[in-house]
C-alpha cells in the first residue's frame, strides 16, 4: 500500500488542522466563546451541524487516499496499482466491486434492460437476474420478507447505539455538572439543559437508524439502485460528498484572504488604494460569473491536456482540475465579501476607538490586525457559512454547462448531468437523479439551517446585543 | 380640577423585565406632568403602554388607564387607533428618526389630518399649514413639500409636534421632546410646546431627565427610579423641598459654579428589573438606608402637598444645598506659563463637484482659531454642535489634517517630523464611551495600547502601570482582565480616562466626555477629571455644550460659532456677564432650576450651515443688535479685559465699561 | 446630474478596456492560439500544418500585440489584439466558427431571452415581495416561521432540480405545457410559462427571505412608531411606510442586473430549448467557440456597466436624500 496525497487531500487536511486552532484559540476567549454558544442553544443548528459532520466525517475518510500494492509484483521492487482508493473505498468494499451490467432499479433484484438468458439451453429474452442485488436469495417471492426483516433488524441496531450513545452522554454530562445520572436525564427530558439536547438526541438516533439500516439492505441489495455501468448508486452518491464539501471549503480558502486583505485595505485606507481595488472588483464584477469560470477552465484543461507527463494518474489529473475549479471559484467569487468588509471598514475607521489608537501614533499594520480585523471576523464568519451552500449547487449547475468538476469524478453534478437524458426513457429512470438531488439537497439544508443559526447568534443588528 | 389621565397600578413587562412597576398618576387637562429620571428607569415605558405602542415581546400586565372615562386597556384594537393620535398624541426624542425619510412632512401631517379629522385634498393641505403657523415654522407652504433630510433638527421637532396636534389631542405626551437639541433650539421648541398648551388647554405628559426642563414648563413631578415612581409633588414643592434621597441626589450631582465643593454621587447602579426586587429599590445607593429598607417596600407618604415612598419620608432634613444663586469662585489667576498655544488653526474640507470632481469650495470646519491654555488650567470650548469644536480638538491631535495654522505644545512647534513628543503630551478622552472602547480587547490591553506605541516605559513596568491606572481612575484590580462589554458607561468612560493618562499627558482633550452619561454619572466623572488635574497638575481641553459643566470645570471658556472663536476669557466672567449676544442668548436658553422665565430672549432661527456662511459677522442672521456694519465686516477682536475677548461691532460700539461692574 | 452621468459613462471605458485586456490575457495570451488550435482540432490532427490551416481560418495567425511585418499604424492594427479584442469596442464581434454574424445572432437572439426572463424578473420581484409582507405582517408567529423554514427548503433545492421536475411533472407527465421549444409571435406563450413559472418558483426561497429582513429592519425603525402613534392600521403602517422604504434597497438592488435580462438565463434556456443568449453561450462554451464567449463577456460587461449606472439613477429617482453629483 503506498499512500497518496493529492493537493485538495493536503489542503482539506491543513484546512481541519486550522479549525482545530482556530477551535482552541476560540475557547481560551470567553467574548470569542459566547456567540457559539449561543449557536449551540439552537436546537435547528445543532441538529443541522450533527448531520454535517456525518457529512464531513465520510468527506474525511474519502480524503485519506492510497494505492494498493499490486499482487503479482515483486516485494523488493513493488508495483503499484493505477487505481487511487481512499479509506472509505477500504471501509465500504463491496459497495464499489459489485457491478452489475447495466441500470437496476433501487432494491432490485432484476436488471433494468432486457437481455438474451440461456433457460436451460433456450435462449430467452427477459430481465436477467442480478449479479449481486438479491443474489442470496433463491426466489424473488422472498424479497419482501427479507427487506422487511432486513429494516427491522437495522432499526433495532441503530436504536440499541443510539440510546447507548446517550447513555454515554448522560454519564459524561452528568460528572461534568456533577449531577447524578437520574437528575441529568430529568433535566435532559424536560429540556432544562441549556442546551437543545432532546433535538440532539433525536438527530443523532435518527441518524443511527438511518445508518443502520441503509448498512443492512446494503449488503444484500443496491440500496439506490445502479447507473448506466452498473454502479452502485449510493456508492457514487457517497463519493461525490468530498467533491461537494472540497468544493464548498477550498474556495472560501482562496476568496477569504483576498477578500480581507483588499476589502479592509480598500475601507481602511481609502484614497487611491479604494480606487484600485474597487476598480478591480468592478472589472471582475462586470464580467458575467460563468463565462468566466468558463473560460478559465477551459485554460486549465487545455493545460493539463498538453502536459499530461504531469500526472501519474486520473485521480491526480481530476484532482488538479478540482483544485483549478476551487481556485478560479474563488478569485471570480470575492468580490462580494470584499465589498461588505470594504463598507464595515469605512465604518469602523471612523470609530472612536479606532480614532483614539491613531492618537497614540499606533501603526496601520496594528490598528488593523487589532481593531478592524476582529471586530469584522464575524462578517466573515457568516460569509463562510452562507457561501458554503451556494458552492455546493453551483457545482451541478457548472458540471452541466460543462465547465465544472472533471467528467470521471463522482459528483453530483456529474451524477445530475448523465442522468437527466434518461428521464425520456420508459420507464423512467429516476433514481440517479433523485439520489443526487437528495444528498445534495441534504447538505444544503443542513448547512443553510446551520447558517442561519450562525448568522442570528453573531449579528449584532439580529440579536439584539449591544 | 378636570382629571383628564388616571393611571393606576400600571404593570409593563417586556420579556421577563419589570419595565414599568406599579406606577399611579394622573394629568388633569391644561396640566403638564413631568415625568423625571435617569436612562432605564421605565418613563419612556411608561409613556408607551399608555398608548399601546410597546416594542414586541412588550405588554401592559395589569393596572387601568383612563382617558377621561375611556378604559384605555380594554378597547379594541381598531378603536385604539382612533384614540392614538385622535385624544392622546406623542412626540419622540429623535426627530430625524421618528420622521419617515422618504415621505414629504406635508404628507405625513396631512396623513394625520385625514384620519382624525376627515380632511383631504386642498382642505387638509391649509389645515397642515395652520398647524405649521401654529407650531412658529417660518415659510410654512414651502416646508410642507420637504423632505424630513431637508429641514434642521428644530423644525424637524416643529414638524412632529404639528403632526401630533392634526387630531386636536386632549393629552400630548413628550419624550424627552428637547434631549436631541441644542440648547437654543431647545429653548424655542419648549417655548411652542408651552403656548400650545396654554392654548389649546391640553395636558401634557412631560418625560425627561433634565431638571431644567422640568423647572421651567412642568405644574406637578413624578420622579421615577427602576420602573417605580418613587416621589410626587406640586414643581414649586419639589424644588424646594425634594422628600426622597434620590431626588435630592439628583440636585446634589448637578454641576454647580464654584468648584471647590466635590459633586454628590451615586453608589453602585441601577438594580437589574428582571429579577425579584424585594424592599425598596433605592437601597444599594441610598445613603439612609436602613435594615427596613432592605425588607419592606415603602408606601406613599404624604408630606404637605407632596407624596414620596421612602420610610424615612419628612426625616431626612431639609440639608439640600441651594442650587442657585452661590456666587462664581473664581480661581485666582495662577502665573502659570502656556502649554498649549494654538494660533489660526484652520481645518477646511474640500467640497468636489462636476465631472473631474474639481475642488469649488471648502467648508471651514475651523476657521482662525486661536487660543491658549496654561500649565494645570482648563479651557471649555462651548458651542452647539456643528460649530467646529470637536473637529480643533482631532486637528490638535493631528486626527484631522490642519489645514493652517500653528499649534505649540511646550514651547514646541508642531510639524509632521515630532507627532510621537505630541501623542506622548496630549490625549483626547471621546464622548461615547461604547464606541470608544474596542469590544474585542481587554481592558489592559487598551491600556497597553498607547504605553506600547509611544514605548512608554520598559516593557516590564507597563503591566505595573496598569495596575496603577486602573486604582487611579477607581477602578477594581480585576478590570485589566475584563473585556468592555463587563462594564457600564461610567465605568467605560473611567477606562476611556485611564488610556489617555497611560502615556503621562500634559494636556487632555475631553470631548463631551459625559453627555452620554446620566447626570449622577456625570457626577463621578467630573469629580474624578477634577481630582486628576490637581493631583497630576493636568491641562483640559474640556469640548462642551453644557454651560453647567463648564461653570464648574473651566477656568477659561471659548465660545464658538460657526468654526471661530467669538468670546474669550475667564469662565467666571463669561458666564456671569457675556458680553456677545451669542453667548448671552446661549447662557439665557439654559432652563434654570428656579423656574424663573421672566422676559427670556430667545434667539431666532438655527445656525447656519458651514457650508455657506453669512457674510460679515455669521451670527448677524440671528442677532438682535444686528446692524448694516455686522452684514459686511468680520468684527476684530475687542479686548474687554485682561484675557476678555470679544469679536462683536456691537460690543466694540459701546462705551468701555470696567468688567464685572 | 448631467455631469454625473457623463462622469460615470466616462469611468465605463477604462472598466471595459480592463474586462477587454483580462479576456485577451486568458484567450491569447496565458492559452495561444496553438494551445486553441489543438484542443478543437482533437489528437488526430495535430500536425504543424493543420494548426496554421486552423489559425489562417480563424484569423489568429497574426501577431498578438505588434506585427513587425508592417509599416506605420498597421504595425498596431494587423493584430490579433486589435482585430479580435479593440474590435469590440465598435461592437464588431465578428464571426462564430459556425460562419454566422455574432452580432447578428445577438440581434436575433436577445427577443427569446428577454420573453423568459424579464417575466421571471418581474413576476419573481412581485411575488417575492408579497410573500416578504405577509410574513413581516405575522412576524414572530409560526406563520412567519414556517414561512422562513419554507424558505430555506425552498433555496435548498438545486435549480437544476426545479426545471428537471417542472419538465418532467408538468409537461411530461400531466401534458400540461410542451417540455421544450419555441415559436415567434403569440405562440410564444405556451413556450414560455413553464420556464417563466420554474424561473418564479425556484428565486422565492432566497429572494423572499431576504425581502423579509429587509422589511423586518425597516419595521423597527422609529419612524413606524410614529406612524402607529398617529393611529394607522397595521396595513396602512406595512403598505404607506414600511414598503416604500424597504423598496428603496430592493428595487435598487434588481436594478442593476435588469440590463443583463438580454443575455437570458444559461440553463432554463438550454433546457427549454429557447433560442436565446444564454442556449447561445453555453452551446459556445461547451464547442469551445471562443470567438463567442469573448463577445458574451464583453457584451455582460457593457450591460453590467449600464446597470450600475441606471442602479445609481434609480436610487435619485426613488430616495429623495440621494442627489447626483
Amino acid at each position: 500500500m503506498q499512500p497518496v496525497i493529492l493537493w485538495t487531500d493536503a489542503l482539506v487536511f491543513a484546512l481541519v488542522a486550522a479549525v482545530a486552532g482556530l477551535v482552541l484559540f476560540i475557547r481560551r476567549h470567553e467574548h470569542l466563546c459566547a456567540p457559539w454558544a449561543g449557536v449551540a442553544k439552537r436546537p435547528m443548528a445543532m441538529g443541522a451541524a450533527l448531520v454535517l459532520a456525518v457529512f464531513v466525517v465520510i468527506g474525511l475518510l474519502d480524503s485519506l487516499h492510497y494505492r494498493e500494492r499490486l499482487p503479482d509484483s515483486p516485494p523488493d521492487k513493488p508495483q503499484y496499482s493505477v487505481e487511487v482508493l481512499s479509506a472509505f473505498d477500504a471501509l465500504v468494499g463491496p459497495l464499489r466491486t459489485q457491478q452489475e451490467k447495466t441500470y437496476s432499479a433501487p432494491l432490485a433484484m432484476r436488471l433494468y434492460a432486457k437481455e438474451f438468458v440461456d433457460h436451460d439451453g433456450v435462449a430467452v429474452r427477459e430481465y436477467p437476474r442480478l449479479k449481486y442485488g438479491g443474489a442470496h436469495l433463491e426466489s424473488e417471492a422472498d424479497r419482501r420478507a427479507d427487506l422487511v426483516r432486513r429494516v427491522l433488524l437495522g432499526g433495532a441496531q441503530g436504536l440499541a447505539i443510539a440510546l447507548l450513545l446517550l447513555g454515554a452522554l448522560a454519564a459524561w454530562q452528568a460528572r461534568c455538572s456533577r449531577q447524578s445520572y437520574g437528575e441529568w436525564l430529568v433535566a435532559f427530558g424536560t429540556g432544562g439543559l441549556g442546551w437543545p439536547g432532546r433535538t440532539v438526541a433525536t438527530t443523532l438516533a435518527l441518524i443511527a437508524i438511518m445508518l443502520a439500516v441503509v448498512i443492512q439492505l446494503a449488503s444484500g441489495y443496491h440500496v439506490l439502485g445502479t447507473d448506466k455501468v452498473g454502479q452502485d448508486v449510493l456508492y457514487i452518491s457517497l463519493k461525490s460528498i468530498r467533491t461537494g464539501l472540497v468544493i464548498g471549503t477550498l474556495t472560501t480558502l482562496v476568496t477569504l484572504p483576498l477578500a480581507i486583505v483588499l476589502g479592509i485595505a480598500a475601507g481602511y485606507f481609502r484614497g487611491w488604494v479604494d480606487d484600485v481595488i474597487q476598480y478591480v472588483y468592478t472589472v471582475l464584477n462586470s464580467i458575467p460569473g460563468v463565462l468566466l469560470i468558463a473560460a478559465a477552465v477551459l485554460i486549465v484543461q487545455v493545460y493539463i491536456e498538453s502536459n499530461p507527463e504531469l500526472f501519474d494518474t486520473a485521480a491526480a489529473r481530476a484532482d488538479i482540475r478540482l483544485l483549478a475549479l476551487c481556485i478560479i471559484m474563488g478569485v471570480t467569487s470575492w468580490t462580494g465579501l470584499a465589498r461588505l468588509l470594504r463598507g464595515e471598514s469605512l465604518k469602523l475607521r471612523t470609530l472612536d476607538y479606532v480614532e483614539a489608537a491613531r492618537a497614540f501614533g499606533v501603526s496601520h499594520s496594528r490598528i488593523i490586525g487589532r481593531h478592524i480585523f476582529p471586530n469584522v471576523f464575524h462578517l466573515v464568519l457568516i460569509a463562510i457559512v452562507l457561501d458554503f451552500s451556494g458552492l455546493v449547487l453551483a457545482e451541478a449547475v457548472l458540471s452541466y454547462v460543462g465547465v465544472g468538476v472533471d467528467p470521471g469524478m463522482y459528483s453530483w453534478g456529474n451524477m445530475i448531468n448523465g442522468a437527466r437524458l434518461e428521464l425520456a426513457r420508459e420507464p423512467v429512470v429516476w433514481w440517479q437523479l433523485g439520489a443526487a438531488f437528495a444528498f445534495m439537497f441534504t447538505l444544503v439544508l443542513a448547512a443553510n439551517l446551520f447558517a442561519d443559526g450562525v448568522r442570528d447568534a453573531f449579528d449584532p443588528r439580529v440579536g439584539g446585543r449591544r | 380640577m378636570n382629571i383628564l389621565l388616571k393611571v393606576e397600578q400600571l404593570v409593563t413587562e417586556i420579556g421577563a423585565a419589570r419595565v414599568v412597576d406599579g406606577v399611579s398618576f394622573s394629568i388633569a387637562a391644561g396640566e403638564t406632568y413631568a415625568l423625571l429620571g435617569e436612562s432605564g428607569c421605565g418613563k419612556s415605558m411608561t409613556a408607551l403602554s399608555l398608548m399601546r405602542l410597546l416594542p414586541d415581546g412588550g405588554r401592559i400586565a395589569a393596572g387601568t388607564v383612563a382617558l377621561a372615562d375611556t378604559d384605555v386597556r380594554a378597547l379594541p384594537e381598531y378603536e385604539m387607533r382612533s384614540v392614538r393620535g385622535g385624544r392622546m398624541a406623542m412626540i419622540f426624542q429623535e426627530p430625524m428618526l421618528a420622521l419617515n425619510p422618504v415621505m414629504k412632512v406635508g404628507d405625513q401631517i396631512v396623513e394625520a389630518l385625514a384620519l382624525h379629522r376627515g380632511l383631504s385634498g386642498q382642505p387638509a393641505r391649509d389645515a397642515a399649514r395652520a398647524l405649521l403657523d401654529a407650531v412658529g415654522v417660518p415659510d410654512p407652504v414651502r416646508r410642507l413639500d420637504s423632505y424630513p433630510f431637508e429641514l434642521s433638527g428644530g423644525l424637524r421637532q416643529r414638524m412632529m409636534i404639528a403632526m401630533a396636534l392634526a387630531g386636536e389631542p386632549h393629552l400630548l405626551i413628550a419624550d424627552e421632546p428637547t434631549t436631541a437639541l441644542d440648547v437654543t433650539i431647545q429653548a424655542q421648541v419648549l417655548d411652542v410646546l408651552r403656548r400650545l398648551k396654554a392654548e389649546r388647554g391640553m395636558g401634557m405628559l412631560l418625560i425627561t431627565h433634565d431638571l431644567g426642563v422640568v423647572a421651567e414648563n412642568a405644574d406637578r413631578v413624578g420622579v421615577m427610579y427602576a420602573g417605580e415612581l418613587l416621589e410626587e409633588g406640586n414643581r414649586a414643592d419639589f424644588f424646594a423641598t425634594p422628600q426622597h434621597p434620590y431626588s435630592r441626589m439628583l440636585f446634589e450631582a448637578l454641576p454647580r459654579a464654584g468648584g471647590n465643593g466635590r459633586l454628590a454621587t451615586l453608589p453602585s447602579q441601577v438594580p437589574k428589573l428582571t429579577e425579584q426586587l424585594h424592599g425598596c429599590r433605592f437601597v444599594p445607593r441610598c445613603p439612609h438606608a436602613a435594615q427596613r429598607c432592605r425588607q419592606e417596600s415603602p408606601g406613599w407618604q404624604t408630606i404637605g402637598n407632596q407624596r414620596v415612598r421612602c420610610h424615612f419620608a419628612g426625616q431626612l432634613g431639609d440639608a439640600l444645598p441651594q442650587a442657585t444663586g452661590e456666587p462664581v469662585t473664581s480661581q485666582p489667576a495662577m502665573p502659570a506659563a502656556d502649554l498649549l498655544r494654538v494660533d489660526r488653526l484652520a481645518v477646511h474640507f474640500p467640497i468636489r463637484r462636476g465631472l473631474f470632481q474639481r475642488t469649488v469650495g471648502h467648508v471651514r470646519a475651523v476657521d482662525g482659531v486661536s487660543f491658549s491654555i496654561p500649565a494645570g488650567h482648563t479651557l471649555a470650548l462651548v458651542g452647539e454642535s456643528g460649530c467646529g469644536k470637536t473637529t480643533v480638538g482631532k486637528a490638535l491631535l493631528r486626527l484631522v489634517e490642519p489645514t493652517a495654522g500653528t499649534v505649540q505644545l511646550a514651547a514646541e512647534m508642531l510639524t509632521e517630523r515630532n507627532l510621537a513628543s505630541l501623542r506622548r503630551q496630549a490625549q483626547m478622552v471621546f464622548q461615547d464611551p461604547y464606541s470608544s472602547l474596542n469590544p474585542r480587547m481587554r481592558v489592559a490591553d487598551i491600556l497597553l495600547e498607547g504605553m506600547d506605541a509611544l514605548k512608554v516605559g520598559a516593557t516590564a513596568q507597563r503591566r505595573d502601570a496598569v495596575a496603577r491606572l486602573l486604582k487611579q481612575v477607581g477602578l477594581p484590580d480585576d478590570a485589566g482582565g475584563r473585556y468592555p462589554h463587563a462594564f457600564s458607561g461610567g465605568q467605560r468612560q473611567r477606562i476611556a480616562i485611564a488610556r489617555a493618562l497611560a502615556v503621562a499627558p500634559r494636556l487632555v482633550i475631553c470631548d463631551e466626555p459625559t453627555s452620554a452619561l446620566d447626570v449622577s454619572v456625570q457626577a463621578q466623572i467630573l469629580n474624578l477629571l477634577k481630582d486628576l488635574q490637581a493631583e497630576l497638575g493636568l491641562a483640559y481641553l474640556f469640548i462642551t455644550h453644557n454651560l453647567a459643566v463648564v461653570e464648574y470645570l473651566a477656568h477659561e471658556v471659548a465660545v464658538m460659532y460657526l468654526g471661530r472663536i467669538v468670546e474669550t476669557g475667564p469662565a467666571a466672567e463669561i458666564l456671569r456677564a457675556p458680553r456677545h449676544p451669542y453667548t448671552q442668548a446661549l447662557i439665557a436658553a439654559v432652563p434654570r432650576l428656579d423656574g424663573g422665565m421672566g422676559h427670556k430672549t430667545y434667539l431666532a432661527g438655527d445656525q447656519p450651515s458651514p457650508l455657506n456662511p453669512p457674510s460679515g459677522c455669521h451670527f448677524h442672521p440671528r442677532c438682535p443688535h444686528a446692524s448694516a456694519v455686522c452684514r459686511q465686516r468680520y468684527p476684530e477682536a475687542t479686548q474687554l479685559g485682561a484675557q476678555h475677548r470679544v469679536h462683536c461691532h456691537w460690543v466694540a460700539g459701546q462705551p468701555v465699561q470696567s468688567p464685572a461692574a | 446630474m448631467f455631469a454625473y452621468l457623463l462622469r460615470r459613462i466616462l469611468y465605463a471605458i477604462p472598466i471595459l478596456i480592463g474586462v477587454n485586456l483580462l479576456t485577451f490575457t486568458l484567450f491569447f495570451v496565458v492559452n495561444t492560439p496553438d494551445d486553441m488550435a489543438r484542443l478543437q482540432l482533437g489528437a488526430k490532427h495535430v500536425t504543424p500544418e493543420a494548426i496554421e490551416r486552423w489559425k489562417v481560418e480563424h484569423g489568429y495567425d497574426k501577431p498578438l500585440l505588434l506585427n513587425r511585418e508592417m509599416q506605420g499604424s498597421a504595425q498596431f492594427t494587423d493584430t490579433i489584439f486589435f482585430k479580435h479584442s479593440a474590435a469590440m469596442f465598435a461592437f464588431e464581434f465578428g464571426k462564430g466558427d459556425d460562419g454566422r454574424d455574432i452580432g447578428n445572432e445577438i440581434a436575433t437572439r436577445m427577443g427569446p431571452s428577454l420573453a423568459i426572463a424579464l417575466p421571471v424578473f418581474v413576476i419573481g420581484l412581485l411575488v417575492n415581495v408579497s410573500f416578504a409582507l405577509l410574513m413581516v405582517f405575522f412576524r414572530a408567529t409560526y406563520l412567519d416561521l414556517w414561512g422562513v423554514v419554507l424558505c430555506v427548503v425552498l433555496m435548498s433545492i438545486s435549480g437544476l432540480f426545479y426545471i428537471i421536475a417542472g419538465q418532467y411533472f408538468i409537461a411530461k407527465l400531466w401534458n400540461l405545457l410542451p417540455i421544450s421549444g419555441f415559436a415567434d409571435g403569440i405562440d410564444a406563450f405556451k413556450f414560455v410559462l413553464l420556464p417563466v413559472l420554474v424561473g418564479v418558483v425556484s428565486g422565492i426561497g432566497s429572494g423572499a427571505r431576504w425581502y423579509r429582513t429587509i422589511f423586518l429592519e425597516e419595521i423597527g425603525k422609529d419612524y413606524v412608531r410614529t406612524a402607529r402613534a398617529k393611529g394607522l392600521s397595521e396595513v396602512r403602517v406595512l403598505f404607506r411606510h414600511v414598503l416604500k422604504n424597504g423598496l428603496i434597497p430592493i428595487l435598487t438592488g434588481a436594478v442593476v442586473v435588469l440590463p443583463l435580462l438580454f443575455m437570458g438565463s444559461l440553463i432554463t434556456e438550454s433546457f427549454f430549448g429557447i433560442p436565446g443568449l444564454g442556449s447561445y453561450t453555453i452551446d459556445a462554451i461547451q464547442a469551445q467557440d471562443f470567438s463567442v464567449v469573448r463577445a458574451m463577456v464583453f457584451l455582460g460587461a457593457v450591460l453590467y456597466i449600464i446597470g450600475l449606472i441606471l442602479t445609481d439613477l434609480s436610487y435619485a429617482w426613488a430616495d429623495p436624500r440621494v442627489r447626483l453629483q
